[in-house]
């Protein structure tokens, strides 16, 4: 009984308490807050499989700067009221549940007898030690990024580049007579004619 | 010395130098008419004259050129890559030969004349610059389809000139009966084309070139049975275009349009096409052994009987030419069945004059008389009219085969070639219609221009003014000396086209002069028939007697021996049976059905998998998870679960 | 002796089981779309998982490229939320059903 094993098993129910807290929470708000809580978890995760990097990353950007922009939505909208508990669509719940505990169970068995095939057996922990020893791991990671994955690299800042000029084409404001019209409202005169 | 042969060297290099040009002139001209016309009105027909008197000019540069270099002066010239395909390739090529110059010649000379001509005629009609545009896009195709050294150039000229010839012909398309006739003359011009590019394309299978410098040179080579389905598929299209038997039954209606047109296009040039293409392509003709030739001669001899007999029970002045060009045209392919190629681009040339100078003078007679064709109604205007009446005259003359105008030399030259080639039944054919020729222009000639002055009420007869004259007196003068060109004995222009043609047999000795006795004593024959019965003063009773002997014959004659309505019933009525069949059955009951079914399938499937469509996100994303875990559940059972 | 990769998968898969049932069953799209983002965090870890066992850092470049796409997918799904509140005035999924006309 070691370290690791602790601060996995503390992992562990943190990351899968706050999932399954996720679910039943009524609030947006707090939602919000359980992931927070469940990706804070995961960066312990990375930290123990030496992503050094990744877990910072993911504590920054991910729980920091991508979670704030959810709850700014949140607040803006003004909709942290409580969400009704009650399924209208009949067989949904059931369905979703049942499918879901399929699913659960297909990928437990994946990882429990998957890992060490994906391995061919080995393990590799002590040549990322190594790895991460040697020229470190931002090093190793920005040489693997701006080498062999240089492309797909590129090609993302396209797909930040899309992203940013959509939102902003979503996000134009819209004459008050315009958004009427869009709406299906009729034109003002029109309904004094 | 040296310099001598080099200049001559140097001169013979550029031949083709001009012939864009040629082509450019005319065709810059229409499209600045067509564009600008509108604005410069009157001016048009002077700048359209003037492009073609430029074109004419070049070509008689281009002609003196061709002579001076004697034997060898074909010259071909690739001016632009057009299509070019892997290792086949075309381009615009243009060839400059003895045949083309002659060619180039006709269609520029009696082109500028007829344009002239039409600066009057035209004078005061409502589309006079578009009419010019017209022309001298027709020009511009027909130079193209002259020059062309392959055949798909020579395609486009031909297609070209078929298509101003709708436009022209159905030019007062106010008139049904232009507009009708204009598409008449289209449809059964495609009919040929059809055929033409058919053997077009069995050529390029054959011999693997469009070029007719490389077909001509293989045409030895091809099989007869090749060489003679290409030689009849080429022909067909040389019937439609140059109206011969059977496609022949556009051209009489083809006269609805504008008299100038029909000088040009309907007389001149045009018509002449598929001779000038059975003279461009001979070697492929000689190549198919007797078969091919025998069609071509047969075909021309059976249309010029045929249109002359027509001819003779013809009223409309200018249908009686239409009758009579067909008939000539016959002439030509009769000389050509019989190796003679040179004869009939000679008659071609010396009918160019003789029938353009008709054409123009019986326009002439209609612009006196308020537009009247009908010569009943007609009668010595001669007196009236003394330009018109004289150089018609000599028109008549020329065709009918009276020494020494020009018409006698070269239909003498191609009824000597059939003789000498053995084809004496032919031969015959021709004389008797050398006779029937003499008969109908006569009859047309005492009709209209002698007897006592008749014409229909209220119309003041005026002789021609100076621009039509300027057209005229020219032709009149050609067609009386036009048959210096080729003067049996000295045979200049045979001599001069042998390179591109080969050479003809001509009947040697006595026997030449009996056979053009026989042609000259047969077309005076006529003439003196048409006198008896159409100018003395027991004419209208021998006419009445004649139409008692034969009564069916004659009304049968007059309605074209019910050609038209045979294809009428035959051709167009089942054809539209068909259509109408197609339309109103077929489609909407077959093709609709089909059509309609799919769509209500669709609709009623759609219906039914509607209830499942809830519109919610959810519900779609179940789904889709569903997918997912069939999928997750399959391949962990692959794997073993 | 450190825990063996098979217990970080299986972590990853339940979490991710859980995030599809929560995009499911949840109806508000804010919810959702932070369900989605689970989902994603699910398999950075079976990434970085991989990472280790291959002894190589492929797989944490990999969660890069995730974390890319994920925070462009938050950009343009929030935008398209809050221009359907604009007009809806409610961000529940299931008022959303104009597919259904």
């Amino acid at each position: 009984m070691n370290l690791e094993v602790v601060i996995f098993g503390v992992m562990f129910v943190v990351a899968l308490g706050c999932s399954l807290a996720m679910l039943f929470a009524p609030n947006a708000v707090h939602v919000a807050l359980f992931l927070v809580g469940a990706q804070m978890a995961l960066a312990l995760a990375f930290l123990l499989q030496g992503a050094f990097f990744v877990a910072a990353i993911q504590i920054i950007v991910y729980a920091g700067a991508i979670m704030v922009l959810f709850l700014f939505v949140i607040m803006l909208l003004g909709i942290d009221l409580r969400e009704s508990l009650i399924e209208p669509l009949t067989g949904q719940r059931g369905v979703a549940l049942g499918l879901g505990a399929v699913l659960a169970v297909g990928l437990v068995f994946v990882g429990v007898q998957g890992a060490d095939l994906a391995a061919g057996g080995g393990d590799g922990a002590a040549a990322l030690t190594e790895l991460n020893q040697g020229p470190g791991n931002v090093k190793a990671l920005a040489r693997a990024l701006f080498s062999r994955y240089l492309l797909p690299f590129e090609v993302t800042s396209i797909l930040l580049v899309v992203a940013m000029v959509g939102v902003m084409v979503l996000a134009r404001r819209i004459s008050a007579v315009e958004n009427d019209r869009r709406a299906g409202v009729p034109a003002a005169e029109e309904e004094a004619a | 010395m040296n310099d001598l042969v080099l200049a001559a060297e140097g001169a013979s290099a550029d031949h083709t130098a001009l012939a864009p040009l040629i082509i450019a002139l005319p065709l810059a001209s229409a499209f600045f008419l067509m564009l600008f016309g509108k604005r410069i009105d009157r001016l048009a027909g002077v700048i359209a004259s003037g492009a073609i008197g430029g074109a004419f000019l070049a070509s008689i540069i281009t002609f003196g050129s061709v002579v001076a270099a004697g034997h060898e002066a074909a010259e071909s010239h690739r001016f632009f890559d057009w299509i070019t395909v892997g290792d086949f390739s075309v381009g615009f090529d243009l060839l400059v030969d003895q045949l083309s110059a002659v060619m180039l010649l006709v269609v520029t000379g009696v082109g500028t004349l007829i344009h002239v001509y039409s600066i009057g005629y035209m004078h005061g009609d409502a589309r006079y610059s578009r009419f010019f545009a017209y022309l001298n896009l027709f020009v511009a195709f027909m130079l193209i389809l002259v020059l062309a050294e392959n055949l798909l150039l020579l395609f486009v000229g031909w297609e070209g000139v078929g298509l101003c010839s709708y436009l022209l012909i159905g030019f007062w398309f106010e008139k049904p009966s232009a507009a009708d006739a204009a598409k008449k003359a289209f449809i059964v011009n495609r009919v040929g084309d059809f055929s033409f590019l058919l053997g077009i394309f069995l050529l390029v299978a054959t011999v693997g070139s469009l070029s007719m410098v490389a077909i001509n040179a293989e045409a030895g080579a091809m099989s007869a049975g090749v060489a003679t389905a290409i030689a009849l598929l080429l022909f067909g299209g040389a019937t439609g275009k140059s109206a011969q038997i059977p496609l022949y039954v556009w051209l009489p209606d083809a006269m609805a349009g504008p008299t100038p047109v029909s000088a040009l296009i309907h007389a001149a040039t045009m018509v002449t096409a598929g001779v000038y293409m059975v003279a461009r392509l001979s070697p492929v003709f000689e190549a198919s052994g007797e078969v091919a030739l025998l069609v071509v001669g047969v075909v021309g001899a059976a249309t010029a009987l045929w249109a002359a007999v027509m001819a003779s029970f013809e009223y409309d002045i200018k249908k009686v030419l239409a009758y009579s060009t067909i008939s000539q045209l016959g002439y030509m392919f009769l000389a050509q069945g019989a190796h003679a190629y040179s004869a009939g681009i000679f008659h071609l040339v010396t009918h160019a004059f003789f029938k353009a100078l008709m054409f123009l003078g019986a326009g002439a007679v209609m612009h006196a008389l308020a537009g009247e064709v009908d010569m009943r109604k007609m009668g010595g205007l001669r007196k009236a009219m003394p330009i018109t009446g004289t150089t018609f005259l000599m028109g008549c003359l020329a065709i009918s085969g009276i020494i020494p105008f020009a018409g006698f030399f070269s239909k003498d030259a191609l009824l000597a070639a059939a003789w000498a080639d053995g084809r004496y039944v032919l031969w015959a054919v021709g004389v008797l219609t050398a006779f029937l020729t003499a008969f109908y222009m006569f009859r047309l000639y005492f009709r209209v221009f002698e007897g006592p002055l008749k014409v229909p009420e209220g119309v003041h007869v005026h002789d021609v003014p100076p621009t039509m004259a300027a057209a005229l007196i020219p032709l009149g003068i050609l067609s009386v000396v036009g048959g210096v060109i080729n003067l049996p004995g000295v045979l200049t222009l045979e001599h001069f086209l042998e390179p591109v043609v080969g050479e003809a047999q001509v009947p040697e000795g006595a026997i030449a002069w009996v056979l053009g006795g026989l042609a000259f004593v047969a077309g005076a024959l006529g003439i003196a028939l048409a006198r008896a019965v159409y100018l003395s003063r027991a004419s209208s009773l021998r006419r009445r007697k004649a139409y008692s002997r034969a009564p069916g014959l004659v009304d049968a004659a007059r309605d074209k021996f019910y050609i038209d309505r045979i294809y009428g019933y035959g051709i167009v009525a089942p054809g539209k049976a068909l259509s109408s069949y197609l339309a109103n059955v077929f489609d909407p009951r077959y093709v609709d059905g089909i059509v309609t079914g799919t769509g209500r399938l669709v609709a009623r499937a759609s219906e039914n998998l509607r209830g499942i469509q809830t519109g919610y996100v959810r519900n779609y994303a179940l789904v889709f998870l569903s997918g997912a875990v069939v999928i997750l559940v399959i391949q962990l059972v692959r794997v073993g679960l | 002796m450190s825990v063996a990769p098979g217990f970080y998968l299986v972590l990853a898969g339940l979490m991710f089981a859980i995030g599809v049932v929560g995009v499911l069953v949840r109806r508000n799209a804010i919810v959702i779309f932070m369900f989605v983002e689970l989902m994603l965090n699910a398999v950075n870890l079976i990434f970085v998982t991989f990472a280790r066992q291959q002894g190589t850092v492929d797989g944490q470049v990999l969660v890069f490229f995730v974390l890319v796409v994920a925070a462009a997918e938050v950009v343009v799904g929030l935008g398209i939320i809050s221009l359907i509140f604009r007009y809806r005035v409610s961000s529940n999924v299931d008022e959303i059903n104009l597919l259904k006309r």
